[in-house]
């Protein structure tokens, strides 16, 4: 299970360096921070700012959002990140995945990827960029595949189709992707109810899911989410 | 004060911030006398084994010295396989030799690398697990295990689809292939024991 921060909603959610010392005390398995770099301009707070966060959170976090180059995956790694994850870079430059899992090892590498249903072609996905604003041609199934060939350890799958709804992960997605790699897959999107992230798991093929405002506006604890979980038969670290 | 071996590996600052949040004074060095003074030395180490071992370099003697003579030592990840004796990741390379045993990859038909969280049956006999219960959740991130033939070391295993050494400990020897300072509550508690067998030793 992995709980998402988003720095942009900053200002809904709170202070990052807190939120993510809540969760971690909570008992949250690993957390996400997303668009941290992009919207914070300059590089020297974002490495204060991971720093900080590495003094409160005993758990493995994820830090991503405009990471471009090896120093910069190198710097953010530094200051207490466990993983970084690569978006539009990697479509841009897919020997950033290369370069970085040579360099710190795959299981440091996460390849996010924004995914959205084809209208051209039923049951693909296309993978969107710069925070989903741009479609690309590329197939995300096969994205997903050559990620991992490249170098990636893990894939964060967002889709923007079902992002914000409320009314389950795209579990369509979840499984087309999660049968094409061996890397874990972490679902992203759609979370409203506890029996979305069991579907997730169960009908998905999902290692991990992610969850951002189930946790803050339908007031579950991580503690409750998991007790729902284990008792529908899925192992948890309760 | 225990001190977090900095030999210019991966993030080692993670360790040092859970030693401090567990109100563990920690130094980050690589200073000869420091690591002569400390209460206890813990080696930690994000890196693959040839290159970690190699960073270390004059320090592993100085290391495998004081844990020789009685300076409670813990090995994390990296750190915890350097306390064998060979390791055949990227080559073949020597490690400090304080438990015998090699490094060899994880065997394959299973997920590579072992990454997240896994329950680790904790053995009575373990300082390290002092107070955790039967069993706990730890977090892994390795592609390489210990085959530990040390008959004078306690082994503490997770089922990875074998039975991988998660963790050892030998007299003053300790060792872990998970990240305490990963961990949780679970993790912070492994570092607090360490803590403590390190005051019991230094007192």
């Amino acid at each position: 299970m992995v709980k998402g921060i988003n720095f942009l909603n900053l200002r809904d959610a709170g202070d990052p360096v807190e939120l993510g010392a809540r969760y971690s005390d909570s008992g949250a398995d690993e957390l996400v921070f997303l668009d941290i770099t992009a919207t914070i301009r300059s590089r020297k707070t974002i490495v204060e700012l991971v720093e900080k966060v590495a003094e409160n959170v005993f758990i493995p976090f994820t830090v991503g959002g405009g990471i471009q180059t090896v120093r910069q995956i190198d710097e953010l790694l530094r200051s207490g990140a466990e993983k970084v994850s690569v978006n539009t870079a990697a479509v841009a430059n897919p020997d950033l995945l290369v370069e970085a899992a040579k360099r710190f090892g795959n299981q440091c590498v996460v390849l996010a990827i924004d995914a959205r249903r084809s209208k051209d072609r039923p049951g693909r996905w296309q993978v969107c960029i710069k925070a989903g604003s741009e479609p690309t041609d590329i197939d995300v199934v096969e994205w997903a595949a050559r990620g991992e060939e490249l170098g990636a350890g893990e894939i964060l799958l967002t889709s923007m189709d079902a992002d914000g709804t409320k009314a389950g992960y795209d579990n369509e997605l979840n499984k087309a992707v999660t049968n094409a790699v061996n890397i874990p897959v972490i679902a992203s999107g759609g979370a409203g109810t506890l029996d979305h992230l069991y579907d997730a798991i169960v009908n998905g093929g999902a290692d991990a899911v992610l969850m951002a405002s189930i946790t803050h506006f339908e007031n579950y604890t991580i503690k409750q989410i998991k007790e729902y979980l284990r008792d529908r038969g899925i192992p948890m670290n309760l | 004060m225990i001190v977090v071996i900095d030999y210019n590996v991966g993030n080692v600052k993670s360790v040092c911030n859970a030693f401090e949040h567990i109100g563990c004074e920690a130094k980050l060095s690589c200073e000869p006398g420091d690591i002569e003074r400390a209460l206890g030395i813990v080696l930690p180490g994000v890196a693959a084994f040839g290159y970690a071992i190699s960073a270390l370099g004059s320090l592993a003697e100085l290391i495998r010295k004081v844990a020789l003579n009685g300076k409670p030592l813990l090995g994390i990840c990296v750190g915890y396989q350097m306390l064998f004796e060979t390791s055949s990741e990227y080559g073949r390379h020597d490690g400090l030799g304080l438990v015998a045993g090699s490094v060899i990859p994880i065997p394959p038909g299973r997920v590579i690398p072992h990454m997240g969280w896994n329950m680790v049956k904790l053995p009575e006999d373990m300082d390290l697990f002092a107070g955790l219960g039967k069993e706990k959740h730890f977090y892994f991130a390795h592609s390489y295990c210990a085959d530990v033939t040390d008959t004078a070391a306690k082994i503490a295993h997770a089922d990875y689809g074998f039975e991988l050494a998660a963790s050892v400990q030998k007299a003053n020897i300790y060792g872990t292939q998970f990240h305490p300072e990963k961990s949780g509550k679970a993790g912070l508690k492994v570092l607090h024991n360490f803590y403590d067998i390190c005051k019991r030793t230094g007192a």
